[in-house]
Formats: C-alpha cells, structure tokens, sequence
C-alpha cells in the first residue's frame, strides 16, 4: 500500500466508526478537540485500526504521543515500514 | 404528614411506533401492532412467526458519544424518558441535585449485542477484535445508566430486573424512594428489544403463539377461549414520578397519583402462575394504598394471553373484585412488551383515565369458560373513573401490581 493508500484507509475507518465528517479529516486536526474523541475511543480506535491495517499496536509506546490525525498516519505509516508516498 | 407521589410526564416507544400519542391512537383505533416476521422462519425448532416490532426509531438523533454505549432497549429507554421529562417540565437545573433519580429495567442484557459479539468472537475466541462499548451495552444496569448519563441525573440509580414484572416494580421501587424522602423525582419504567430467544423462551414453554402465524391482527388473544399464548413485543414505557407538593409548587400538570404498590414472589414454582400469590398481591396493593376493593373503577390485567395466566388472574380477579371492577387487557394490541409493559400499560391506563373512557381487550370474541367472573368488558366504556389497578406478573414468581388514582382536574382530594 502507498502512503496515501493507507491514509485513505485510516480515515475511512475512523469515518465509519466514529461517525465523522469527511471535511474534518484534516491531517492537524487534534483527536481530541476536533474530531470529539475521549479516552474510551481511543481505546477502540486502536481496535479499528488493527482489524482493518492487520497490525498490532495496541502496546506501543508511540501510541501515547498521539495528539493529531496526522500523528495517527505518521504512526501507521511507521508501523508498517509503508514506501514513501508516491 | 405522609408524602405523595404523582405522575407529571409519559414517554413511550411502542409497536406502534414513537411517542405516547402513537401509542394511545393504535389503542384508540383498536388496532393490533403485532406482524408476522418471515425471519423467525430461519429459526429451527421455533414454531412462532410473530411478534410486535417497533418501526420508525431513528437513534442516530442521538450523538454518537452517548450512543456508543446504547443498545437498541437503552436507545428506546432515553427516547421514551426524553418525551417523558419535556412533558414534565422538570427544571434541568435540579437534575444534578442528587435528589433526581433513574430506575430503568430490562428484562435481559441486549441480546443482540451479545449475539453480535459472540458471532464473531467465537470463530477464533479472539477478544483483540473487542470493543470497549461491549460492556456498557450488555451490563445489567446498561439502560438505566445511560438514561442517567444522557440527561445527567446523579441520583439513586435501579435496575431492577423481573421479566415481565420489570417496568412495573421500578415505578413501584421508584414511587417508594420518593414516599421514604430518599428522592424527589424519578425517571422510571422499563424497557425492552425483540429477540428471537424471547419468543422462543416463551415458544419451548408452549406459551407463545403460533396458530395465528398466518393471520397476525388475531394473534394474542388475551381471556379468550381461542388463545393459544404471548406474541413477544418490545418498546419502552417511562415515566416522571415526583413528590407531590414540589410538583405542585412548580405548576407542574399533575397527570395522575400513584396511592399503592405491592410486590412478593411465590416460591411453589419459578413458572406456573399463582392465583393464590396474584390475589395476596392485588389485596397487599390495595391495603398499600388504603382503598377497598369496591373503590378500583378499573383493572389494566396483566393478561397474556398464555392458558394458564389468564385463568390465574382472572380467578384472582373474580375473588377480589367480583364482577364489579371493569377489567381488560392490552396485550391483544400491543403484544407483550415484558419489561415495557407495565409503563406501557400504565401510560394508557392514565389516559382512559382522562378521558373517561375505558378500552376494552382486543381479540375477545368468546370469553374462555375458566376466565368467567370479573368484568372482562368487550365495549368501550365511558364514566367517571378515579382508581385503577395495574398487574404485571412475571416469570421467577414475581407478582407486581400498582394503584394509581386520577390527576383530572376536580378529582384530587
């Protein structure tokens, strides 16, 4: 998958779970004040994310520096040891 | 001087759709809101087809935070108290108080989530794949807690759970924390889903109807000599029960009073019905509210429509009140909504007692010969009616009933 390919995934996961606008899914917006995530999703997003990316990630300590969406793509992308985007 | 209790706000979601005023015209209009679900044909081993479905329950008009933890009963539980607390006018104000509490029951954890979650669970018998709103959809207290966290009630918080007794004793358990001074107002009712396990629970006991798979509208057939058991419903009925003088102070439309409740449970079995224990309960409910049997101008029976339940509390019935007391049953119209029955039931019963008009139990064509003795009307009837008795009685051996007086206006003492 290419970077972008596994953005597009990323969003369209979090889209459908947390029911999210499309035009929200900006790279800066903060999980918490701009998309209205809580601790609980954040839990859940981890198992969103995992299903769908077929990763493990719930134990990375990286995890706990995520403050932005882009920090989530960031993160994924470096999990996945993904191509540099096209 | 000893407190009172009344009934300030309704809330219903029913099988005949949103909102107390579907409810009361379906019953009006004598309609049945039970249906023929082709998907239960899917099912080996269940010979029922039917049901009373809710349709038109939208729960996305509920924000996905608070939803996340709400199953279809819990989604049912807060629109119905929404509906019920805009009526009432309670000041929002007060709601964090401590003084404003929840008792919400179920009959059973949400029995779709579970199915969903083991589905899926049980082909690997992985929990990675788990949700943290697993939890807060299936804990036992699921519904009540989410009324109290949606609206934001930090009070006394119940869940009492007694099968088809479930909504009546929390309006019971409810009206006796506002009589001790523990509350001052409570949310309370009950609340159900449908799920094919509830119909075939009912369907192994031989009480669940199937002869009528083919004709619905004739289906649940409550004293009648042609009835052949429950049709499962679902739905929630919610009520505002508040301190009598406060409501008052406030301007609040006092809809009616609760003046008795009783419930016991009968040990001779955890299935058969007690004619013996539904009469003690009834007595016990009218000693509760210091009436007389020739005070009750009405009885909301519990009538199921199952062979055995309603001859028990027809006898019970004829014991107590001869044929003087006016009897019927709802179910006929709305099924069984088991934990949602009793608000349910209890919701219209206030209204016949509005408007003077008593609705009589549909699909009595022919009175079985063993239910003989009450006043099990077949005519609407009309008049001057102040108290009523409302039974619910559930499997476990839980006998409920409640005695609610009039609110119309020049009927208070």
């Amino acid at each position: 998958m290419t970077d972008r390919e596994i953005i597009s995934l990323i969003n369209d996961s979090l889209i459908e779970e947390f029911e999210l606008e499309e035009s929200a899914m900006a790279p800066e917006a903060e999980i918490f004040a701009d998309l209205g995530l809580d601790s609980l999703d954040i839990v859940d997003m981890v198992v969103v994310l995992e299903s769908a990316l077929k990763i493990k990630i719930r134990d990375d300590a990286g995890l706990r520096e995520i403050r932005t969406l882009g920090d989530i793509h960031r993160f994924v992308i470096a999990k996945l040891g993904a191509p540099a985007a096209e | 001087m000893r407190r009172r209790v009344v009934i300030t706000g309704t809330g219903a979601i029913s099988p005949f759709g949103p909102g107390v005023a579907a409810l009361i015209s379906g019953l009006i209009e004598n309609r049945s809101a039970v249906v023929k679900l082709d998907e239960l044909a899917g099912y080996e081993g269940l010979r029922t087809r039917l049901a009373a479905p809710v349709a038109g329950v939208d729960g996305r008009e509920i924000a996905r935070n608070k939803r996340r933890s709400m199953s279809r009963q819990s989604i049912f539980a807060v629109l119905a108290a929404r509906e019920a607390l805009a009526q009432a006018g309670l000041p929002a104000a007060n709601f964090s108080s401590g003084s404003y509490g929840v008792a919400v029951g179920t009959t059973i954890s949400s029995l779709k989530t579970c199915e969903n979650f083991f589905a899926d669970h049980l082909q690997d018998k992985s929990f990675l794949r788990m949700k943290t709103s697993l939890f807060f959809k299936t804990m036992n207290h699921s519904a009540a807690a989410n009324v109290a966290q949606y609206f934001g009630f930090n009070g006394r918080l119940l869940a009492p759970a007694a099968a088809c007794a479930t909504g009546c004793q929390a309006l019971g358990y409810a009206y006796e924390m506002i009589l001790s001074g523990a509350q001052e107002a409570m949310v309370c009712g009950g609340t159900e889903e449908f799920h094919p396990l509830s119909a075939a629970t009912f369907d192994l006991m031989n009480a669940a109807s199937f002869r009528y798979n083919d004709n619905p509208k004739q289906a649940s057939r409550p004293f009648d000599s042609n009835r052949d058991g429950v049709v499962c419903g679902e739905g929630a009925g919610i009520l505002v029960l508040e301190e009598k003088t406060a409501a008052e102070k406030r301007g609040a439309e006092i809809r009616a009073e609760i003046v008795g409740f009783a419930t016991l449970t009968e040990t001779g079995s955890i299935a058969e019905p007690s004619r013996q224990a539904m009469r003690k309960c009834m007595n016990a409910a009218l000693v509760n509210a210091g009436v007389a049997a020739e005070d009750i101008d009405y009885v909301n029976a519990h009538a199921t429509a199952t062979e055995k339940g309603d001859i028990a509390e027809a006898q019970a019935l004829a014991g107590i009140f001869a044929d003087r007391a006016p009897v019927s049953s709802l179910k006929g119209h709305l099924g069984h909504t088991l934990a949602a029955s009793g608000g349910l039931e209890t919701i219209a019963t206030l209204e016949m007692l509005r408007r003077g008009e008593l609705w009589p139990t549909r699909n009595l064509d022919e009175i079985d010969s063993e239910c003989v003795g009450p006043d099990i009307f077949t005519g609407i009837k009309r008049g001057n009616f102040k108290l009523a008795l409302k039974n619910n009685f559930a499997l476990g051996g839980v006998n409920c009933c409640l005695v609610i007086k009039s609110g119309r206006p020049g009927k208070q003492e």
